[in-house]
């Protein structure tokens, strides 16, 4: 056989034992959600996340012994609360401890002995941690409904459902700024430590940081706008009212001019705002773990 | 098999591979030998094209920096110290593995059965012994039938009879054509299945040679591993090589190739220059013949 044969048969040989892109996607992905179901923190952020939420349901609606839909409106409110705390720390973690606890362990070297490319790995762990954590919290919503269903006869599907896809969006940008954290830490502690420092500046620290800069620096209440939305809890927050088609009036001023100005096109905005947490941390991801030069 | 040319890697100011270059043809099989820190570990990450470097090099006649995933499919990779998910099960290891190789479960079964693991699939990576978990790591290899196998210290975690088996296994390999690229800090096994030796100093090659070179004589030798204090080490192997002796410093002690009926004869050797040794091992049985030569 020449060498050119020899050569172009490696090269089918090789093609023919390496999975195609979205096979190797999915196969990290399977192993990735098993091992998540299987791990202690998916238990109990699931155990934790459905009490609470199983709690606050159950208190708002004995609270004024409300009904139907007003019921849900005034359980929401309390369940809203209780996501943007729980909810971040539970994807930061869960991204931070990805990447770079494999690093530790030396799986990820294994991982990437095999024949996928980076990318690969990378989409794979994002998709099955994804998964995982959007179960978790269907979980969760899903007792809180039936406490909902059977302390005020009903809930509003589409209210409800809404604020499930707005939570899981939510999710996913921050599991997308956990990996992001995981693939710039070499040590899986720091990683778990700069995920937290991210949850407590996002949950508490950018709040008081806009409440003092609008007095500090005069801000006018179309920048105070831009600003609250960049933090992509306040994007969740004000999208979650407005699809409940409450009144963004509750927020103050601020909530008054978006919703004077933007009109219909504030959904689209603050559901687009969160994509974007989802897509660019993700794809930064990607595009740092694909060049580093060590493992 | 594997052309590698001016591979080079640093980290931070430090050059782990400075340089290397070589040329691997296919069926044959080249050990990679030197001490802790020589750069065997980097170089093989390197040409797997897990770690990026400067230089090239091919696999197959596939370039390792451009299309490493296709390249790694023709490769079988061993690890030094062995990566599985301790939590899983053998069987859900290997299915992980079966679906990233494209090889039915049928043929994941027949690689477990060629190492000994086959029944085993239920119990968990954790509950697996150190030589089991290498066997589990060669099995994985295995699995898709790859043309070339690296293997980084293959047998740094396995007792007497493991190590047998696992050599026996490579050996058997071998004969079915496959190339073999591996590390290894024991003689022996570098002489029962190499045909060629990098010796590697400092992320460099100081030597491309074979086993019998590496350790010359004509008379059956055996190799002992002499064990002493760190600081001594240098001392002894200039010692040693004075009186005529083929020694190799490898991170694990001091290996000198000795007559079969002198094993004690580096011993005596050290005393005089007043330097301890402090434990001694003899390697498995290997016989350095003319033939092989």
């Amino acid at each position: 056989m020449s060498t050119i044969e020899l050569k172009r048969s490696m090269f089918h040989e090789a093609v023919s034992k390496s999975p195609s892109f979205i096979s190797g996607v999915c196969s990290f992905a399977k192993r990735e959600f098993r091992d998540a179901l299987s791990s202690k923190w998916f238990l109990l952020y699931t155990l934790a996340f459905t009490i609470l939420a199983v709690g606050v349901s159950y208190l708002s609606l004995s609270g004024v012994g409300s009904h139907g839909f007003a019921g849900f409106g005034r359980t929401a409110a309390g369940l809203l609360n209780l996501i943007m705390l729980v909810v971040p720390l539970m994807a930061l973690s869960a991204g931070a401890g990805s990447i770079a606890g494999e690093r530790e362990r030396g799986t990820l070297l294994y991982m990437l002995s095999q024949p996928v490319s980076r990318t690969q790995v990378l989409l794979g762990k994002y998709l099955g941690l994804g998964v995982a954590l959007v179960c978790s919290l269907c979980i969760g919503f899903g007792v809180s409904a039936a406490v909902l269903a059977w302390r005020a006869g009903g809930v509003g599907v589409g209210s409800y459902a809404m604020l499930i896809g707005f939570t899981s969006m939510l999710a996913l940008a921050m599991l997308s700024l956990g990996i992001l954290i995981s693939v710039v830490s070499r040590r899986s502690s720091v990683a778990t430590g700069i995920a937290l420092f991210v949850w407590l500046s996002l949950v508490f620290v950018s709040d008081l940081g806009l409440m003092a800069s609008s007095v500090l620096f005069k801000l006018r209440v179309q920048e105070i706008f831009a600003l609250a939305i960049v933090n992509p809890l306040q994007s969740f927050k004000m999208g979650v009212i407005v699809n409940m088609n409450a009144s963004l009036d509750v927020l103050g001023p601020v909530g008054a001019y978006a919703s004077q100005t933007l009109g219909d096109a504030l959904p689209w905005i603050l559901g687009g705002t969160l994509g974007a947490w989802i897509i660019f941390p993700l794809g930064l991801s990607i595009l740092l773990f694909s060049r580093r030069s060590s493992v | 098999m594997i052309i590698a040319t001016s591979i080079t890697k640093r980290f931070g100011r430090v050059e782990a591979v400075s340089g290397v270059s070589f040329e691997l043809g296919q069926g044959d099989a080249l050990a990679l030998w030197g001490s802790n820190g020589a750069g065997k570990t980097t170089l093989i990450r390197c040409l797997l094209g897990v770690v990026s470097s400067r230089g090239s090099a091919t696999i197959g006649g596939i370039d390792v920096a451009r299309r490493g995933r296709h390249a790694r499919a023709l490769v079988g990779y061993v690890p030094q110290e062995l990566s599985f998910h301790d939590d899983a099960r053998l069987g859900s290891s290997m299915a992980l593995f079966t679906r990233l190789r494209r090889v039915s479960t049928g043929r994941a079964i027949e690689s477990l059965e060629t190492v000994g693991l086959r029944g085993h699939e239920r119990k968990r990576v954790r509950d697996l012994s150190g030589g089991m978990k290498q066997r589990l790591a060669l099995a994985v290899a295995l699995l898709s039938d790859p043309p070339l196998i690296i293997l980084d210290e293959p047998t740094s975690n396995l007792d007497a009879d493991g190590r047998g088996e696992v050599v026996e296994t490579l050996q058997r390999l071998r004969g079915q054509g496959k190339t073999l690229l591996f590390a290894s800090h024991r003689p022996d096994e570098v002489i029962s299945l190499a045909d060629r030796v990098l010796v590697m100093e400092r992320g460099r090659v100081v030597r491309d040679t074979t086993p019998s070179d590496l350790w010359p004589t004509e008379k059956p030798v055996q190799v002992v591993r002499l064990y002493l204090e760190m600081a001594n080490e240098s001392d002894a192997a200039d010692a040693l090589r004075e009186s005529g002796h083929a020694v190799h410093l490898n991170g694990h002690g001091l290996c000198v190739a000795v007559p079969r009926d002198r094993k004690a004869e580096p011993i005596s050797i050290l005393e005089r220059r007043d330097i301890r040794v402090r434990d001694i091992e003899v390697l498995d049985d290997v016989e350095i013949k003319e033939s092989q030569r």
